[in-house]
């Protein structure tokens, strides 16, 4: 290891610190200006964010929910059958159908939204959370089958095989015996789908119209840029507190799947 | 990718005294479990044939066309593209994404590499020093640039006073809308912040997945510590270093968000960002057809982007 004799103690602990501070203190930050108020601390930038004009009302964050849920179901419903179709199936096309999938990363978003928007109106999905839903599994997919597919891969084929020799059909064999070896790779795919689709914002902007199928994301930032001249700051930090809190926690409980998540997916995807 | 797949059904079949039959017997098989494998991908094939590959051909196709927000399309190749170079916000657009791109790339690769060497070895608080870098990362790019918006801002963000404490500035300073230039450094402030730690942990596992023998080695012939990072670290890490380069570069010559938010495009369309031009040409003045032209340009420069890394990386592994 280079250089672990010459490089200080001191000079790491103080650059790290140093460093740490910086980059804790807008969260720590963001706390204490949302609970900040003109005669101390309190609650009241909150009950500016859910009750001022344009703010945020309770089924934006309904819809958030609603979002969230179906993105994390589908993409779990899609995921784990085609990692097992690519992870354990031979069958013709399965390559290209594979390839394809991984395409989806070469193919930013931005730039095939405006014909999401016109295909979703053509089926009748303007404007719709079930579309907003769908549009986002189909951008989850690349890193949710591929980590299926590596996570089926990993499981010892005889594991499967005698539960059909026992008389479970392939179906059988994948919910009762291949989904709990699979569990650490469906909890990251489950939480990554969650993370954005519950921190989405520009999906939601172009595809969503109507502001009573907002996203709560967008009914935030929406106070921003509703506003003509003055901007209620305080509220919009007690609106990122509230958008951030849920990541955080399940950050907290899922620092080891979270991270290998990411960086696993970058390195090999 | 073929390592898997015998046919199960076979094992438990006894013996057949016949060849021909147990041959015919395996074929069955073999295609009853490729159509349970087709069953089972289905639903991905599904997702990825209406929403990926029909938007894809859909966006090519519209941008042949002028295509009103509400109406009937017509058709009227090749306007949408010979408009882009008329357009003069797009060609403001183009130079200042270009200069965001370079300037972002340029200042994360440096932020990002500086900590992921910080935090490579195991020691005492290190755990603590890669979350809090890494940390940014859980909070939503929205709700990061709503953030950084008030953090910045002259009413309730402690910058201004800060800064003034300590004399570097006097009196208060409009970071988000003042100049192009505090626009464009307040955005490329909020991403370092929230994605340095992101490209930290890629770098890092590319850190730590050198042999430590290699540096042994380098110790016992006397290599200097640049010598060692400039002839073994950074060439072994050469796919993690381009990884993170490709997500910066790609990432920042679609950037949206930050600008959309921090800055609204300003002062005078100076931080008016590429993908913030489809978004206008599309809802506010209604012309999606333009909107898919300038979309197929600029995808059809991230696919040359993309062709051109992957194979400079093929030839440089082999």
């Amino acid at each position: 290891m280079p250089g672990s004799k010459t490089t200080s103690r001191w000079g790491y602990y103080v650059t790290g610190t140093a460093l740490a501070i910086l980059f804790l203190f807008p969260l720590l930050w963001s706390g204490w200006a949302s609970l900040r108020t003109p005669s101390g601390f309190g609650l009241e930038n909150y009950d500016r964010l859910f009750s001022s004009d344009g703010g945020v009302r309770p089924y934006h964050v309904l819809n958030s929910v609603l979002v969230s849920t179906m993105t994390v179901g589908g993409t779990l419903f899609v995921a784990t059958l085609g990692g097992y179709a690519f992870g354990r199936f031979r069958f013709p096309g399965r390559d290209v159908l594979f390839l394809l999938t991984l395409a989806i990363l070469m193919v930013p978003y931005a730039t095939i939204l405006i014909a999401l928007y016109v295909l979703l109106g053509w089926i009748g999905l303007e404007d719709s959370l079930l579309g907003l839903s769908l549009v986002l599994i189909m951008f989850q997919l690349p890193f949710s089958i591929f980590m299926m597919r590596n996570s089926f891969e990993a499981v010892p084929k005889e594991l499967e095989e005698s539960a059909q020799v026992d008389g479970c059909n392939s179906f059988g064999a994948l919910t009762r015996i291949l989904l709990p070896a699979v569990r650490p790779g469906l909890v990251t795919v489950g939480l990554f789908a969650f993370l954005t689709s519950w921190s989405e914002f520009f999906a939601p902007l172009i595809l969503l119209n109507s502001t009573d199928r907002f996203t709560t994301t967008l009914a935030v930032v929406n106070m921003r840029t509703a506003s003509h001249g003055s901007i209620d700051y305080a509220a919009l930090e007690a609106g990122v507190v509230f958008m951030a809190v849920p990541c955080l926690i399940l950050f907290a409980f899922m620092q080891r799947s979270y991270v290998r998540g990411f960086t696993s997916g970058a390195l090999k995807g | 990718m073929s390592t898997m797949v015998t046919s199960p059904p076979d094992r438990q079949t006894p013996p057949q005294p016949e060849p021909a039959r147990a041959a015919r017997r395996r074929r069955s098989g073999a295609a009853r479990r490729a159509a349970v494998g087709a069953l089972y991908a289905t639903p991905t094939a599904v997702m990825v044939g209406l929403f990926f590959v029909v938007p894809l051909l859909l966006v090519g196709w519209m941008s042949l066309h002028r295509w009103p927000l509400l109406g009937q399309p017509t058709l009227n190749l090749p306007d949408n593209y010979t408009g882009i170079a008329d357009n003069t916000l797009v060609r403001s657009a183009v130079w200042f994404t270009l200069k965001y791109t370079v300037v972002m790339t340029v200042l994360l690769f440096v932020v990002a590499f500086g900590l992921a060497l910080l935090v490579q070895h195991r020691r005492p608080g290190v755990g603590f020093f890669r979350t809090a870098f890494f940390l940014p990362m859980t909070v939503g790019f929205a709700s990061a640039s709503l953030l950084f918006l008030g953090l910045l801002s002259d009413e309730i963000g402690p910058v201004n006073d800060l800064l003034s404490a300590v004399g570097l500035i006097d009196g208060y300073v409009s970071w988000t809308s003042g100049s192009p230039d505090t626009a464009l450094g307040s955005a490329v402030l909020l991403v370092l912040w929230r994605f340095a730690g992101f490209n930290m942990l890629i770098l890092l596992t590319g850190l730590q997945a050198i042999p430590p023998e290699v540096y042994e080695a380098a110790r016992i012939d006397g290599a200097s510590r640049w010598q060692t990072f400039r002839r073994i670290t950074l060439p072994l890490m050469r796919s993690s270093i381009a990884l993170v380069l490709t997500l910066m570069v790609t990432g920042s010559l679609l950037a949206f968000d930050q600008f959309w938010i921090l800055t609204r495009g300003g002062p005078d369309n100076s931080t008016t960002s590429l993908v913030m031009v489809i978004y206008r040409e599309a809802f506010v003045r209604l012309d999606l057809g333009s909107a898919a032209g300038i979309s197929v340009a600029l995808l059809a420069v991230l696919l040359v982007f993309n062709i051109i890394q992957l194979g400079v990386l093929r030839r440089r592994s082999h």
